[in-house]
């Protein structure tokens, strides 16, 4: 197995380009459990560790540009009042030797259901920054995740960041696992709330093939805010929009029955998990100082 | 004496002159090493020239095996060795009790992981992959996989004998007996794994002689020298076994694994072979905790009296026995838990199935009836209504009442005590206003901020017999050698018996400590060299060991005290040691041992018997089967989320008589890990088996608990001595497992008002979904 190690970008691209089986390697934290198992066994490792750019993020009109490469505990330590929603997702991320380690980047190169990155970048309507010596081209994360453990990227492409907006309004990630630390989501869900939009956003993780949307829970609680003038208003929301909140998002799942637990469990926790977060998230918006541009 | 100690706070108690000695914590000769991640295990053992060995093993559960071509892997560049069973040189069988196990499977697998075929290749990889280039052509069959079905007779025999490993009854009083009170409940315990951290791994390397030397993590060298040697036709003297460092055991080790396989490539090539499971073979290279159902009826007098409990006990044992006799032995003889009872009646079976082989665990046999006597003694309080904790105490079993078996107790059985110490602790703080989530169920998964959360408080208590049963020769051999190093009185203390990670270490050289009054004491490496051990089981070691220890102190210390009167020109009458002098009977110092001693080497080698044991009869199961008793009480306090399913354990709090604390600090790290492991199995730990075959065999979905998952613990420890064991003592390391279990499904239940009737509790359980 050959070990390439680029010291920039450009030459990362061109690796890629020119064998485009080598396999990056950012954490490691999913490769080399792959490879420890001889699971996986690629002809060449193409390590990003030495691409610094990669390992940076900033901030430009209200938009963060997230490098692949920065490990979860640097998001959780940095970026947590601009990306709430994902430094929550974050922190639930295994271990402190994980999250160390491990980048949203190999979370996307993954692409597994499981990936807990994944619900807050839909939520968020979070663009990855895919690139290749082809040129550099914006993937919005909902058309990202193509199949169990696939993703859009072509065999010549590296995610280069993830562009995701500063924060307008409040986000949460509710994962279930059971265990109270370091475990793989029975299912999880991201929310966010986009009162300069109108828009809600939803995120549904481990029920599905895919990380997927629930968009007519998303339509459903937009409307209802816009109809009944909630987002100006910032009144309580009534029991049943929450209920029926969590139903729709449930609904929108397509769980299996499988070690972890059954599909029936998973479409009742997520109805439990996402009548929960819009109570939080709406207790945040009335209390936070968002601004409704609706 | 009771020392009410938390995690962390040692209690030091000062019993000899010189420091170190029994009743202390000194700190592990192996401690420092462990925690800078420096202590060899036996998977980083090396040589020069070695080769690495890999097993072949079968994909199916039950299946003929047609043919095995080795063509391919024997081509295959770096392959030194492809070994199948027709290379096995002595007996292609072995067996912890009953020796029913191919080394290497013949002409049928009969379970998934079997091992088939070996290789030994210059590198582990290519061993590997010269493994998988083994083409055996199979005839899959329908695996028997119902251990009920299997205990009645039903599908095809796995073994000559029937599938019926052991079946043992016990009846005492009245069979039909009748009570005012009945409650029936079925119960169901999952596969738990031993989980530990260590894998099987080992080096064998060829000797000149035409033996082997064995370097492998274990829990008892000589019974692997036993059924090594036989493996390999050669006699016990050629086949020496050195215990490597030990990653953890928990009963999974006391099996073989790795052994034969490393030998048997080593002798066939003439070089060195390492083995190392990883992770995935591991789950498949040893023995699990039975899976159990069982079924119990307990009735009651109106006023809270026990009157009699009947169970039926099925018990899975897998593929082969393993220890599945024993397991039946402890499950029916402790099925009534630790309560009086006049009429009992248990009928408990031990089954051959095509699952995983199942065999010792922490526990073992008790932690299962435990489970279920348990449930069945809330649901009986609460049908009569009353408080669970006064209902146990009142039928709680002291010295000098019959166990089922009719063995009296005769030492020491606080249980009442135990269950009024925990009950009377105090309990956590009720939860107010905003709480850091990470306190809450889900933790930072974030899944509530409080919703949907319930309290529950339980209670669990249970009973281990110690040391082996049943007319089991139960002994163990200890070779002290005193002499003066470098000016200072040396001992150096040796036997077989296996550190796993207990502190048996430690405790060696602190009874030899207080016995010669000799501070320097080194421990020789653990090997064959020296008489059996026994195994590290059973919670037997610093009882069967330390009384080896303290015998071979003795021998010496009277042949030191001989010399010493001798030479000094006194009666031996009164003399003692201590301090690293010969004190007279006032204390006053005559001499310094280094002096008496000069040139001398003295050296004892002394086998230590507890009491004997019988086997109980057939027909109803009477006789005095154990040596000793061990009890725990916990109470658990948990919090669930009755939404989503999600359980923290808030608080566990744990009783336990330990007779005599040999060293405090290692009391508390068994109760401790004891407690972890018993939450384990309450709500969370299983190998899940579909038709034979394991679906997580890995730590990705084979979850043991975490640091946020296992709570502060206050362990209270009482020390009523035990007048037939060494210094008092009752073994440690079993009891806590088996209460623990049992006190927190209580809890869940009193959160959640579910019946919960299997283990681990899983959320859809509690959820209904
Ligand atoms: C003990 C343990 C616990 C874990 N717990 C969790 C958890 O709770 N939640 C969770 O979501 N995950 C978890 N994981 C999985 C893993 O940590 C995450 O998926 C993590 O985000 C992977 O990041 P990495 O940088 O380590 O990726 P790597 O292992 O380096 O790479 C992962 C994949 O992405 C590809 N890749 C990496 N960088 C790029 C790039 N820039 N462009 C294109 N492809 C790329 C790699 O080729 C590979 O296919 C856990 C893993 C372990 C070992």
């Amino acid at each position: 197995m050959d070990f390439l190690r680029p010291g920039s970008w450009a030459e990362a691209l061109e690796a890629k380009a020119a064998l485009p089986d080598a396999v990056p390697i950012a954490g490691g934290t999913d490769v080399m459990v792959e490879i420890n198992f001889d699971h996986r066994r690629p002809p060449a490792l193409l390590d990003l560790n030495r691409v610094a750019e990669l390992a940076e993020w900033s901030e430009r009109d209200g938009r963060v540009r997230l490098g692949a490469g920065v490990p979860y505990a640097r998001i959780i330590a940095e970026l947590g009042d601009r990306l709430p929603g994902l430094a929550m997702a974050s922190r639930t991320v295994g271990s402190p030797q994980i999250r160390n380690r491990g980048t949203v980047g190999g979370n996307l190169g993954a692409a597994s259901p499981a990936g807990d990155s994944h619900p807050v970048l839909l939520a968020t309507d979070a663009d990855v920054e895919v690139a290749s010596t082809r040129g550099v081209r914006m993937v919005p994360a909902v058309e990202f995740y193509r199949g169990v453990k696939r993703n859009a990227l072509e065999p010549d492409e590296l995610v280069a960041a993830v562009h995701l907006d500063v924060a307008r309004g409040p986000q949460q990630f509710a994962k279930v696992g059971t265990r109270n630390a370091m475990v793989i989501a029975v299912c999880a869900f991201g929310l966010a709330l986009h009162p300069d939009r109108g828009r809600v956003g939803t995120g549904i993780g481990s029920a599905a093939p895919t990380p997927r949307r629930a968009t007519e829970a998303e339509e459903f609680l937009a409307a209802e805010l816009a109809d009944t003038g909630l987002w100006e208003s910032r009144g309580p929301l009534a029991e049943s929009v929450r209920r029926r909140f969590g139903e729709l998002v449930a609904r929108a799942a397509s769980p299996i029955d499988d070690v972890r637990a059954t599909a029936a469990y998973r479409r009742h926790a997520l109805s439990v998990l996402a009548r929960r977060t819009l109570g939080w998230v709406w207790d945040q918006y009335r209390e936070g100082g968002w601004s409704a541009c609706a | 004496m009771t020392q009410r100690t938390s995690p962390g706070h040692r209690v030091r108690e000062l019993t000899t002159a010189v420091s170190g000695g029994i009743g202390e914590s000194p700190v592990r000769p192996d401690g420092t090493l462990k925690v800078r991640g420096e202590f060899a295990y036996s998977s980083d053992l090396w040589h020069e020239d070695m080769l690495w060995g890999a097993t072949l093993r079968s994909p199916h559960p039950y299946a003929r095996i047609l043919a095995v071509d080795i063509t391919e892997a024997v081509r295959m560049p770096g392959v030194y060795a492809v070994m199948t069973h027709e290379d096995v040189p002595g007996a292609n069988i072995y067996g912890l009790e009953h020796a029913d196990q191919p080394v290497l499977a013949v002409d049928v697998v009969r379970y998934q992981g079997e091992p088939v075929a070996l290789v030994a290749a210059d590198h582990p990889e290519t061993a590997q992959r010269a493994a998988k280039r083994i083409r055996v052509e199979y005839e899959v069959l329908d695996p028997v996989t119902d251990m009920v079905a299997a205990a009645k007779g039903e599908g095809p025999a796995l073994h000559p004998d029937g599938n019926v490993v052991r079946y043992l009854r016990i009846r005492k009083g009245e069979v039909e007996a009748t009570a005012d009170v009945m409650v029936v409940g079925e119960y169901e315990v999952g596969m738990q794994d031993q989980a530990f951290l260590g894998p099987e791994s080992g080096l064998a390397v060829p000797a000149e002689d035409g033996g082997v030397d064995l370097y492998v993590a274990t829990q008892w060298l000589h019974v692997d020298q036993r059924q090594v040697a036989h493996a390999l036709g050669l006699p016990l003297e050629k086949v020496r076994l050195t215990l490597a460092g030990v990653g953890g055991a928990f009963g999974g080790r006391e099996d073989l694994s790795m052994q034969v396989h490393a030998c048997m490539l080593a002798l066939r090539t003439g070089r060195p072979v390492k083995m190392v499971y990883n992770r995935e073979e591991s789950f498949f290279g040893h023995v699990h905790r039975h899976p159990a159902k069982i079924y119990y009826e307990h009735g009651a007098t109106r006023d809270g009296d026990l009157v009699y409990v009947r169970a039926k006990i099925y018990l899975d044992g897998g593929a082969y026995a393993s220890s599945t006799p024993a397991v039946v032995a402890n499950a029916a003889t402790l099925g009534a838990g630790p309560y009086k009872v006049d009429n009992v009646a248990i009928d408990c079976w031990g089954v051959y199935t095509n699952n995983p082989p199942c065999g010792a665990m922490r526990g073992f046999g008790a932690v299962q009836a435990a489970f279920g006597y348990e449930s069945q003694m809330d649901r009986l309080a609460e049908r009569l209504g009353m408080d669970p904790v006064e209902f146990r105490m009142r039928n709680a079993i002291a010295e000098g009442d019959t166990m089922p078996t009719g063995q009296r107790i005769d030492s020491p059985a606080p249980v009442a005590e135990l269950l009024r110490r925990v009950r009377d602790l105090p309990l956590p703080p009720e939860r107010r206003g905003r709480v850091d989530i990470r306190e809450l169920p889900g933790g930072v998964s974030n899944t509530t901020h409080g919703e949907g959360v319930v309290r529950g408080v339980g209670y669990g208590v249970g009973i281990k017999n110690i040391c082996f049963s049943e007319g089991f020769d139960d002994y163990s051999t200890a070779r002290l050698r005193l002499q003066v190093i470098g000016g200072e009185p040396t001992a150096m203390i040796h036997t077989a018996a296996a550190e796993v990670g207990q502190g048996l270490v430690t405790v060696k050289q602190q009874i030899v400590r207080t016995e010669l009054g000799v501070e320097r004491v080194t421990v020789h490496p653990m090997d064959t060299s020296v008489g059996n051990g026994g195994s590290t089981s059973a919670s037997r070691q610093t009882y069967v060991t330390g009384g080896a220890v303290r015998k071979a102190c003795h021998t010496v210390r009277d042949r030191v005290l001989r010399m010493a009167a001798h030479r000094l020109g006194v009666p031996q009458e009164g003399l003692s040691l201590a301090g690293g002098k010969v004190v007279d009977a006032r204390g006053a110092a005559l001499a310094d041992l280094a002096e008496v001693l000069g040139e001398e080497v003295v050296e004892a080698t002394e086998e230590y018997r507890h009491r004997p044991t019988y086997r109980v009869d057939a027909e109803r199961g009477q006789g005095d089967a154990h040596v000793q008793y061990g009890f725990a009480a916990h109470r658990a306090v948990v919090d669930v989320d009755v939404e989503l399913g999600l359980v923290r354990v808030v608080q566990l709090d744990c009783a336990q008589d330990v007779g005599r604390a040999i060293n405090p600090q290692a009391v508390l790290g068994q109760i401790h890990g004891g407690s972890a492991q018993g939450l384990g199995l309450a709500v969370m730990e299983e190998i899940q088996v579909v038709g034979g075959k394991v679906r997580n065999p890995s730590f990705t979905d084979y979850l043991i608990p975490t640091i946020l998952d296992m709570p502060p613990m206050t362990v209270d420890v009482l020390e009523l001595a035990d007048p037939h064991a060494p210094y008092g003592l009752r073994g440690v390391g079993e009891p806590p497992t088996i209460s623990s279990t049992p006190a927190i499904v209580a809890a869940i239940r009193a959160a959640t008002g579910r019946a919960l009737h299997r283990v681990p509790v899983r959320p859809e359980h509690i959820t209904g979904t």
